[in-house]
């Protein structure tokens, strides 16, 4: 078994008048099945309210199904006995950085996932030492979160995690809030953790440019998983990613714009030089054709 | 000429240790009808040059004129000024407090001091013309979605009837469609009440498609004021900043550079279509 | 003026004072509130003045950081002199009309004035050395003893830390929320007190509504990071005593020795 396996999972949000009596239901996750593998990047795409947040709350025990079972490391999410060890294999780094940092120092913060897990003090050094090298934040460690920019604050979010050794992490729209260079300091981060230390990754975003280095991408739309694949796969359907209220990069959407067009261009074109390298050959085939 | 920005400079915590030059030596002229946008990375001065066209900041030097009139001059009103020069924030949470949308949106020309049939009268029109109609007028603000909240954010700012929209980084959070419905919202607004707007932004895609002109500031500073097509030239520049250009560009000189004969200032997927077709039918 | 407030803040620096055992300043702080309610006399003063003067010399925070702070309570210090300078009966010194200020007025007035700014200086001095989270540690160890009496002192010193980590976000919070409210025609500052009162209404209820949504998101993050209350938990920075500590307590003896010997002699 992978490290995460979700079977025929249902999440329904119940809403309750004063009394506690059911008001409503809403069903936030219908029937997904995902399995990762040990290691993997892996992305989870959808509009807001797509049902993606939902789903990476179950991974960290902070939902458990309605339906459905879910295993974090060969251990049932809805057992109890399990709670704390499933939150340890699988970090979690939340959306808004201001809201998940409990220290006021960096190193601090760092520290306070181990200082949970009864770490000894001496070890405890170790791991804040090596996490925040590991995101590039160490020459920060005494600083006060409150004075560093978005992207460094969710660096430290990060370290925090990685601090308790986890299996993989995940990272629920960790960008949302942050600008440009913010987003391009963390999603490299998360790359470097996934190449250099073999953490698996689960990426969820809303951002096309942040996925086109995922092994493998989902899409949700109202609660299902709607579209799976590599992300040449993926994003060769650019009408479907549309309609799920999803964009592709610019260079995607142009190389399916000219292909409709009637050049010649392969399926999910993701940069600049494989667009460019298409167009090249071509236009040289077509000047091949001309001469014959 | 709408808004007048001369020599302003703007300092946080003046005769301190923390002494931080936020806008230095800034010079601008805003037309009416305008549609501009403010490109910056985060403490670029971006937030703080929009706080002054309203008046929430002073400028520690230097002058504003709205339509001619010095704002800094003794019986110049403030108040006026806010609901001429309209400023959305960028989360609409810090803003909306009342029980329900309508009253919410009423909030701006309430204070305007406007009789109670011209409030609702304009809050009407201004709900109608962010596409929410009456259904939403009793729902509570916070139940709804991101890109609604939004809406209510702008509507409420517009019921002032500004004669200048300023919109701070109104995509943020949104997911793709919800960022185009908004842009594409603003962009009507432009169009058919004629109105003033500076759409303050991180992303020179979002704004690519609309705007007329883009103000790129940096550490303080106004670096390009431009249209997007000049700008964009500067795209090696733009990256040392922080910034960069919309994907096309890059996509545009990289094609240039391998000899296909194409237009390096488009700014738009179709037009980059357009401009590489004509380049390869020969 | 909301980022005058320094109480509370932490001011990095790499000084004696600031490596300190956070029980020690702790302890530090209580002696020096106590000593400036039993002076009584000039001399006094000078005592209390060389103990925070050195101490602030030691702590490397520049005094005017310190200053800065008092700017923040300047109207509760300024109502305090007024109160004692005008309401003190005695030897009258100056005679308006009604209003008279006597010679006790002054002394009382003075002694005040000295008192309350030493009193805020004196516990941000603490502040602006120990990082919050060290604080609360020494609290939690001093405190430690009331738990066999059920006082929940680990989850008390956690509230406070928290507390101290989200006052300067919530503040500037505030500061954005009334900008976007100004911007809307909002107006604090004229009107009787009921339509001020009212007036704050557009700025707390996004406010506190905020203020909910951090402390839900925050407490989702500390479980996520397998947060489970006190038990089991270790320290990344345990608290012990150095021997600069024990010097310190030494100190402190010295100090109270000397009030009690400046009351009697006095």
């Amino acid at each position: 078994m992978g490290i995460i396996k979700i079977k025929n999972l249902i999440h329904d949000y119940v809403r309750r008048d004063e009394e506690g009596n059911v008001e409503g239901k809403s069903r936030a996750i219908n029937q997904v099945n995902l399995e990762v593998e040990k290691g993997e990047f892996i992305a989870i795409l959808g509009h807001n309210g797509s049902g993606k947040s939902t789903l990476a709350k179950h991974l960290n025990v902070i939902l458990m199904p309605t339906e459905g079972s879910v295993w974090v490391d060969g251990k049932d999410t809805s057992e109890d006995k399990n709670l704390w060890e499933i939150r340890q294999s699988a970090g979690m780094v939340f959306q808004n950085p201001d809201n998940q940092i409990i220290g006021t120092v960096v190193e601090e913060d760092v520290g306070f996932g181990p200082e949970n897990m009864g770490v000894p003090t001496d070890e405890i050094w170790q791991r804040v030492d090596r996490a925040l090298r590991s995101v590039n934040m160490i020459a920060y460690r005494h600083h006060s979160p409150n004075k560093l920019s978005g992207g460094q604050k969710q660096r430290v979010a990060i370290a925090g995690v990685v601090a308790m050794r986890p299996q993989c992490i995940v990272l629920d729209e960790p960008t949302a809030m942050l600008d440009p260079v913010g987003r391009k300091e963390v999603i490299e981060t998360v790359r470097e953790l996934n190449e250099t230390e073999q953490v698996t990754v689960i990426l969820i975003t809303h951002y096309m440019e942040e996925v086109i280095h995922a092994d493998r991408i989902f899409v949700m739309d109202q609660g299902r998983i709607v579209l799976q694949g590599k992300p040449k796969e993926v994003f060769a359907q650019v009408e479907l990613l549309k309609r799920y209220r999803l964009d592709v990069p610019q260079v995607t959407e142009l190389a399916y714009e000219l292909k409709l067009a009637g050049i010649e261009i392969p399926d999910g074109v993701l940069t600049t030089e494989e667009l460019v390298e298409a167009l090249r050959c071509w236009k040289n085939s077509r000047r091949a054709d001309v001469k014959q | 000429m709408a808004i007048r920005v001369e020599n302003v400079n703007y300092i946080y915590g003046q005769g301190t240790a923390y002494e931080i030059y936020a806008l230095r030596n800034i010079n601008l002229t805003i037309q009416d009808g305008e549609f501009i946008g403010l490109i910056g990375h985060t403490g670029s001065g971006k937030s703080t040059l929009t706080q002054h066209l309203n008046g929430l900041l002073r400028a520690t030097s230097g002058t504003i004129y709205y339509q001619d009139q010095n704002i800094y001059q003794e019986n110049f009103s403030m108040k006026e000024l806010r609901g001429k020069v309209g400023l959305v924030f960028q989360y609409p949470e810090y803003q909306l407090f009342e029980t329900d949308v309508f009253s919410d949106v009423c909030f701006g020309p309430k204070n305007l001091g406007l009789s109670k049939e011209e409030v609702e009268k304009r809050a009407c029109e201004a709900l109608n013309s962010v596409g929410l109609d009456s259904s939403f007028y009793r729902l509570s603000p916070f139940e709804l979605s991101g890109g609604q909240k939004r809406r209510v954010a702008i509507a409420g700012v517009l019921a002032m009837e500004p004669e200048v929209l300023i919109l701070d980084e109104p995509t943020a959070g949104l997911d793709p469609k919800g960022r185009d419905e908004i842009l594409d919202e603003i962009d009507r607004l432009h169009k058919e009440r004629h109105l003033t707007i500076l759409l303050v932004s991180h992303s020179m895609e979002d704004v690519a498609r609309y705007v007329d002109r883009i103000i790129v500031m940096n550490k303080g500073n106004v670096q390009f004021d431009h249209t997007p097509k000049e700008v964009f030239r500067h795209y090696r520049e733009l990256e040392k900043i922080g910034l960069a250009a919309p994907q096309v560009t890059y996509i545009m000189n990289e094609l240039k550079q391998n000899g296909f004969a194409v237009d390096t200032e488009v700014t738009t997927v179709e037009k980059a279509r357009d401009s590489i077709l004509q380049a390869l039918k020969i | 003026m909301i980022r005058d407030i320094t109480i509370g803040q932490y001011y990095p620096a790499d000084s004696v004072v600031h490596r300190l055992d956070p029980r020690v300043k702790l302890m530090g702080t209580i002696v020096f509130l106590i000593s400036l309610f039993l002076f009584d006399g000039f001399v006094g003063y000078i005592v209390a003045t060389l103990f925070l003067g050195g101490a602030i010399w030691l702590s490397k925070v520049p005094l005017k950081f310190m200053l800065k702070g008092l700017k923040a309570v300047f109207m509760l210090l300024a109502i305090s002199v007024l109160f004692n300078l005008f309401l003190t009966d005695g030897v009258v010194v100056v005679q308006i009309w009604k209003i008279k200020i006597t010679r006790e007025g002054i002394r009382l007035a003075v002694f005040m004035a000295i008192r309350l700014v030493y009193l805020i200086l004196g516990s941000s001095l603490m502040t602006l050395t120990t990082t919050p989270n060290n604080l609360t540690d020494g609290m939690e160890k001093a405190l430690a003893p009331l738990r066999r009496f059920r006082v929940p002192v680990h989850e008390i010193s956690m509230m406070m830390s928290i507390a101290l980590r989200f006052i300067p976000i919530l503040l500037e919070e505030t500061d954005k929320i009334m900008k976007a409210q100004q911007a809307r025609g909002a107006d604090f500052e004229s009107g009787n007190l009921i339509q001020r009162a009212k007036s704050m209404v557009p700025i707390l209820v996004p406010l506190f509504l905020s203020a909910f949504r951090r402390a839900n998101d925050l407490a989702m993050a500390m479980e996520a990071r397998c947060y489970r209350g006190g038990e089991g938990r270790t320290k990344m920075k345990p608290l012990q005593y150095q021997k600069r500590d024990y010097i310190t307590y030494g100190i402190y003896i010295g100090y109270l020795l000397a009030v009690v010997g400046v009351n009697l002699i006095v």
